[in-house]
């Protein structure tokens, strides 16, 4: 079992959701496969399919037309998969909390449908790519509790 | 037949050891291309066994038979061509009469897999991404098979007699001249070089499973061993490429001194980095420019070649 959870720590592959971002957190993550911070030598690389995923990286307000779909990801995705909830607006909808056209804030959306979901949070609009970084050894550190 | 069994074991164990480090070569040089660090050695592996431990899922409107066997039958071919392939290499004499032509059967059977497996799993990116493999195979069969059939024509015996043996066929080559060495050799590796990025799924031949376009495409609904499998195939079919080739037209192993296995080492590890930095240094096509590449321009070159060299044999012109 330690091998299975030693080996998930060092090869998470992770799935970008948009849910209605602005594209400025999307920007911030592309930039963490630039050779300024290589996230591959963690062993974390893009994948394009939320089957092969290990982390799912939602940005965005998550809107009502999002939100069935961010489930139905969250769901299509293999266990055990972290949640990263990247920028203000993923957090709490941001400026546009209340808005008409705002769905559930991306945590409890998950929760909806997995109450024991690992949900991460990174703060900042955009959050800068150490923050992330951070979010990902903090997500490397829970898994070893598995 | 224990002698059998223990020969495909350590070829299947040992092509799976060398590819997934191959993949770490191919991974690793991307990322210098790119002026990144990359990842450590051992990160193929620990995939693999990440993937192992994962959840595996099936989609419900996949067949299931179809969608979980694919994969496994993958491997399963891909495995023996290895045990094939490593026996004719390492031991030229003991190979069976026509294991070029089972070779050139098994190799393409993981493709054929790959087209079982996405149109069973019911996704339509799948459904898509497998149009796109059966033209590829389509495309690039038909030059590779004529790119071999030069190298066959070029070692043919003083008598004329072809030969489809891979042990004759380098035993031929070690005693005479490299298969590569002359106008026909040359464009026939060429041409053969270009059918191996394609069998291999490298870019740019990489629109089956492009990922930001169609989501990994004949891949996108495997998730945990059956993966794994999957990968593991492709890292098998990226060590086994190169080698097929070395051993058709660039005179295989030597096993006479030890100079042969550096030049050995030194042939195949050229042709392994070759496949990455085209991969690097190229967008991905669509299908369709794919065929018209494969049909228009590589099989006109393959046929020249093929005609070279059948001029050149009759003629006795070594360098045609």
């Amino acid at each position: 079992m330690a091998v299975k959870t030693w080996a998930l720590r060092k090869s998470l592959w992770v799935y970008h959701a948009n849910t209605g971002a602005c594209n400025n957190c999307d920007i911030e993550v592309l930039e963490l496969l630039t050779p300024r911070y290589d996230i591959e030598r963690f062993g974390m690389v893009l994948v394009g399919s939320p089957r092969h995923a290990d982390v799912l990286a939602v940005t965005g307000v998550c809107t009502r037309q999002a939100m069935p779909r961010l489930q139905e990801l969250y769901l299509q995705t293999a266990k055990p998969c972290v949640v990263l909830a990247i920028g203000s607006c993923a957090l709490d909808q941001g400026i546009f909390t209340e808005a008409y056209h705002m769905g559930a804030k991306v945590d409890e959306t998950i929760r909806a449908v997995d109450p024991n979901a690992i949900i991460m949070y990174v703060p900042g609009c955009p959050p800068k790519p150490e923050a992330m970084i951070g979010a990902a050894v903090k997500a490397i550190e829970l898994l070893k509790t598995l | 037949m224990a002698m059998g069994v223990l020969t495909f074991l350590l070829a299947a164990v040992g092509t799976l050891v060398l590819g997934l480090l191959l993949r770490w070569v191919d991974r690793k040089v991307t990322a210098r291309v790119q002026w990144r660090v990359g990842p450590p050695w051992y990160q193929p592996f620990v995939d693999i066994l990440k993937l192992t431990g994962k959840e595996k899922l099936m989609p419900a409107s996949a067949r299931g038979t179809g969608f979980l066997l694919a994969p496994v039958v993958g491997l399963a071919a891909v495995s023996v061509s290895t045990a094939i392939l490593w026996h004719a290499v390492l031991w030229p004499q003991t190979a069976f009469m026509g294991d070029l032509i089972v070779l050139i059967y098994l190799l393409m059977l993981p493709a054929l897999m790959t087209m079982l497996g996405a149109a069973s799993s019911g996704n339509p990116h799948a459904a898509i991404g497998a149009s796109r493999e059966m033209k590829l195979l389509l495309s690039y069969e038909l030059p590779m098979v004529l790119a071999i059939l030069v190298a066959i024509v070029r070692t043919a015996g003083t008598n004329g007699t072809l030969t489809f043996r891979l042990g004759d066929l380098m035993a031929v080559q070690q005693a005479t001249a490299p298969a590569v060495a002359g106008i026909s050799g040359v464009l026939a590796l060429l041409v053969a070089i270009l059918c191996m990025q394609a069998k291999l799924g490298q870019v740019p031949f990489d629109m089956a499973e492009a990922e930001c376009e169609i989501q990994a495409g004949v891949y996108v609904e495997y998730s945990g061993p059956s993966l794994a499998m999957i990968l593991m195939t492709r890292a098998m079919l990226g060590a086994l490429m190169p080698l097929l080739l070395v051993a058709v037209f660039w005179d295989g192993l030597y096993t006479g001194a030890w100079w042969g296995y550096l030049t050995f080492a030194g042939k195949y590890l050229l042709l392994v980095v070759l496949v990455t930095l085209i991969r690097n240094t190229n967008p991905r096509l669509r299908i369709d420019q794919v065929m018209r590449f494969f049909w228009y321009r590589l099989t006109p070159v393959a046929v020249a070649a093929l005609i070279l060299a059948i001029v050149g044999a009759a003629k006795g012109i070594t360098w045609l």
